[in-house]
């Protein structure tokens, strides 16, 4: 019965485990924490709420290949990302980069922000107001 | 009075959120549009002992058709392909992607070949250096080498039509 149920986990489990990207690709610590720091910033053009870590798509596979490659060249983080830019966009990346075109990606929500709290602000005040006024008009 | 900011704010969510619902996610722009074109160097698909590549079709206005025999919208457009192959109207350059030799080639056995030639892009490489994530996909270059136009998905008549000839006809130099 203790067989059956731990082959059953294993079972249950063995789909997760392979879903993933879990096979170490360095032998160096340093260079496989960047490598799998990169892979969950770039997302997977084929299926595109995951990132090429999550994502067994050959695609995600394949940009994987190159990113291993380009780290055992040498190639810095910033160069790796410039590579998928220029050939998938900016939306290649989860966090895209500050740059003319995104601009209005990253400065959008602080100008949201703002607006709402002085809306906010513009509200409180005029309730606040508002007893002050009855008072006032109580007092005549 | 009181009302006309909150409504002028609601019509105009209603414009951002109706642009990011009728705006399919899928589509991306090329950062290639309007940019020199990617080359590649790849085998041939029908003749492995052949390098074949994007200095073939250079100096002429050409079709740039990612296809593979896995995926759907290929068989779907292959059809209109034959034809526009057929109408000489333009060469069409084939990047075999991701696929199984024997596969594809029974393929186009079977179903005609509209191609100068494909690349057998075994590994997917030449793939990531266009930007390929889902074919079929198709580049329109010009004779200098710049991407002037990238369909995803199936093409056929109307949108060869609408979205290719004006572009065709406004590069080649009119005569």
């Amino acid at each position: 019965m203790r067989r059956f149920i731990v082959c059953t986990l294993l079972v249950a489990f063995a789909s997760v485990a392979l879903a993933i990207d879990t096979d170490k690709a360095f032998d160096d610590p340093e260079l496989q924490a960047r490598y799998e720091h990169i892979i969950e910033e770039v997302r997977c053009l084929k299926c595109q709420n995951q990132s090429i870590k999550d994502s067994n798509a050959f695609l995600a596979g394949d940009l994987r290949r190159e990113i291993r490659r380009m780290l055992s060249e040498g190639k810095t983080d910033a160069e790796i990302y410039d590579f998928l830019v220029a050939r998938y966009g900016e939306f290649a990346l989860y966090r895209p980069r500050m740059s003319g075109k995104t601009l209005v990606l990253w400065v959008a929500p602080i100008v949201l922000l703002l607006a709402g709290g002085f809306v906010l602000v513009n509200i409180l005040r005029r309730r606040m107001a508002i007893p002050m006024e009855s008072d006032a008009a109580a007092e005549e | 009075m009181r009302f006309a900011i909150p409504i002028v704010v609601f019509l105009l969510l209603v414009v951002v959120f109706s642009f990011g619902l009728f705006n399919d996610p899928r589509e991306l722009p090329s950062p290639f549009l309007g940019e020199q074109a990617p080359t590649f160097e790849v085998a041939s698909l029908t003749e492995p002992d052949r390098i074949v590549g994007s200095a073939d079709y250079a100096g002429k206005m050409a079709l740039v058709n990612v296809w593979a025999t896995w995926c759907g919208g290929c068989r779907q457009e292959h059809g209109f392909l034959m034809q526009l192959a057929r109408s000489g109207a333009i060469p069409i350059y084939g990047i075999n992607w991701r696929d199984s030799r024997p596969e594809a080639l029974q393929w186009l056995q079977k179903l005609g070949d509209p191609y100068e030639f494909s690349a057998y892009d075994e590994d997917g490489r030449a793939g990531i250096d266009w930007g390929v994530y889902g074919a079929p996909e198709t580049f329109l270059v010009s004779p200098d080498g710049i991407v002037l136009h990238k369909h995803l998905g199936p093409l056929d008549a109307a949108i060869w039509q609408e979205d290719f000839v004006p572009l065709i006809e406004a590069g080649e130099p009119s005569s």
